[in-house]
């Protein structure tokens, strides 16, 4: 299957087959206009199989979003059809508005205006605590 | 400005210097009894409390210092629907330091980033209770004269106690700590406790579900209450209520200079036959509350004698 290549914008790579959609749901894609290529179940001599996002347009990613979902997603910045920049990506210290505290007694469940903030307690098991009741994401 | 919302908040230096000021206080009680003249402390207590709140109030009053606030969520303006960050806010405004206690977790903590004043963490639903700890650690260095070397034995709610969670949070950074860990299956301590700091700490540690067995071993035993306000059934409260009980014929089996520590109120958990017995340390410990909490109001304020 072929895909074209993109201009002026950003490739995804080496996304672990299965997550490409959640990454287009958590950044917020289907909020461009601009055309947008979820390419699942790739052939990659890496990783075996793996999923490709392709984004036709120059646009501020959450490196923080990527980070936690896959530290190891590749980052290319694409300008005149030339790659011009790999970014790189790692695990964040904090998670800000990205996810919410899903522990019932916490204060963020009735607190209004409430900002959710997730710190990294673990970066070897990945385990990120709310900084108000510590329980785990 | 510094804030105590978890007794890690403290460092070694820090938690010393409090229970040394502590014991300063209990030795020279006349010295501090205008440290904090002019002060003004406020107590928001969204769930209530009797012996917290009162132990706050008497150490700001025998500091010289005046106290204002409320007792439960339904006499403050979160009945009337105010956010705890605008309460705290303009708390902030009349007062020189906060104590507050919430039913929820993390609610001091919030509290912090909209107060203006040093904020105390008295108590956050099942998460923390460093002033507890303070009083613990108090009792414990006062009974044993030291903090390490020590076996610890932790019995009931452990799930929900969290007085345990930061007494265990504090105790690891002692030597030569060991947990004994006594609770039925469904109140283990969390696993975030467990794995992030038992064993991280890398601290010798057992989980059993009979006190009999091991209380002879123990220098410290905690005991704690199951509390009906951390269940959301009925029945799962009523059905672990009762799972330990500390009596004379339990107590025959442990050490002559064990030392009983509970953070109180008890309900049956201990019998009251034990109160007499001289290792019996509770109400001991319920004095100590309002001397370490004297310290540390003195010490978020910056005050000295």
């Amino acid at each position: 299957m072929n895909i074209d290549s993109i201009q002026n914008g950003i490739v995804l790579d080496h996304i672990a087959a299965g997550k490409a959609l959640q990454i287009y749901n958590d950044l917020q894609l289907d909020k461009l206009d601009c055309s947008v290529a979820i390419i699942k179940n790739v052939k990659s001599r890496k990783m075996g199989r793996k999923d490709i996002l392709k984004i036709d347009q120059e646009i501020d990613i959450n490196l923080d979003v990527l980070g936690y979902i896959d530290p190891d997603i590749s980052v290319n910045i694409i300008k005149d059809g030339k790659l011009i920049e790999k970014k790189k990506i790692e695990l964040p210290e904090r998670l800000v508005g990205i996810k919410k505290c899903t522990n019932p007694r916490c204060i963020t469940t009735t607190e209004q205006g409430i900002q959710h903030i997730f710190k990294l307690t673990d970066r070897e098991k990945r385990i990120y605590r709310c900084i108000y009741c510590e329980a785990d994401k | 400005m510094k804030h105590l919302i978890d007794p890690m908040d403290l460092s070694i230096e820090e938690l010393d210097n409090i229970l040394n000021l502590a014991q300063d206080i209990i030795d020279n009680k006349e010295k501090y009894s205008e440290v904090c003249k002019g002060k003004k402390l406020a107590t928001l207590f969204f769930e209530p409390s009797t012996r917290t709140r009162l132990s706050f109030e008497a150490a700001m009053m025998e500091l010289g210092g005046n106290v204002l606030g409320f007792s439960s969520a339904s006499s403050s303006s979160s009945a009337k629907g105010e956010s705890v960050g605008d309460t705290v806010k303009v708390v902030s405004c009349y007062a020189d330091i906060i104590a507050m206690r919430h039913f929820k977790e993390g609610a001091p903590m919030l509290a912090t980033m909209k107060s203006d004043v040093p904020i105390i963490n008295a108590g956050d639903g099942g998460h923390n209770h460093p002033t507890q700890t303070l009083t613990d650690l108090l009792t414990i260095k006062r009974e044993k004269g030291r903090l390490d070397h020590l076996v610890i034995g932790l019995c009931g709610d452990l799930m929900f106690g969290r007085t345990v969670h930061s007494l265990i949070k504090a105790l690891s950074r002692y030597e030569g700590i060991e947990f004994v860990l006594i609770s039925p299956d469904e109140l283990k301590i969390p696993d975030y406790i467990r794995t992030e700091v038992i064993e991280k700490n890398n601290i010798p540690y057992r989980e059993i579900t009979s006190m009999e067995d091991v209380i002879g071993e123990l220098d410290i035993l905690y005991m704690t209450r199951v509390q009906r306000e951390r269940f959301f059934n009925e029945a799962d409260y009523i059905r672990l209520k009762d799972s330990y009980i500390l009596d004379n014929s339990k107590l025959a089996l442990a050490k002559s200079d064990l030392s009983i520590l509970h953070p109180l109120p008890r309900v049956n958990e201990i019998a009251v036959e034990v109160d007499d017995d001289p290792r019996a340390c509770y109400f001991r410990q319920a004095l100590n509350g309002k001397f370490v909490r004297m310290a540390l109001i003195m010490t978020l304020l910056g005050l000295e004698a």
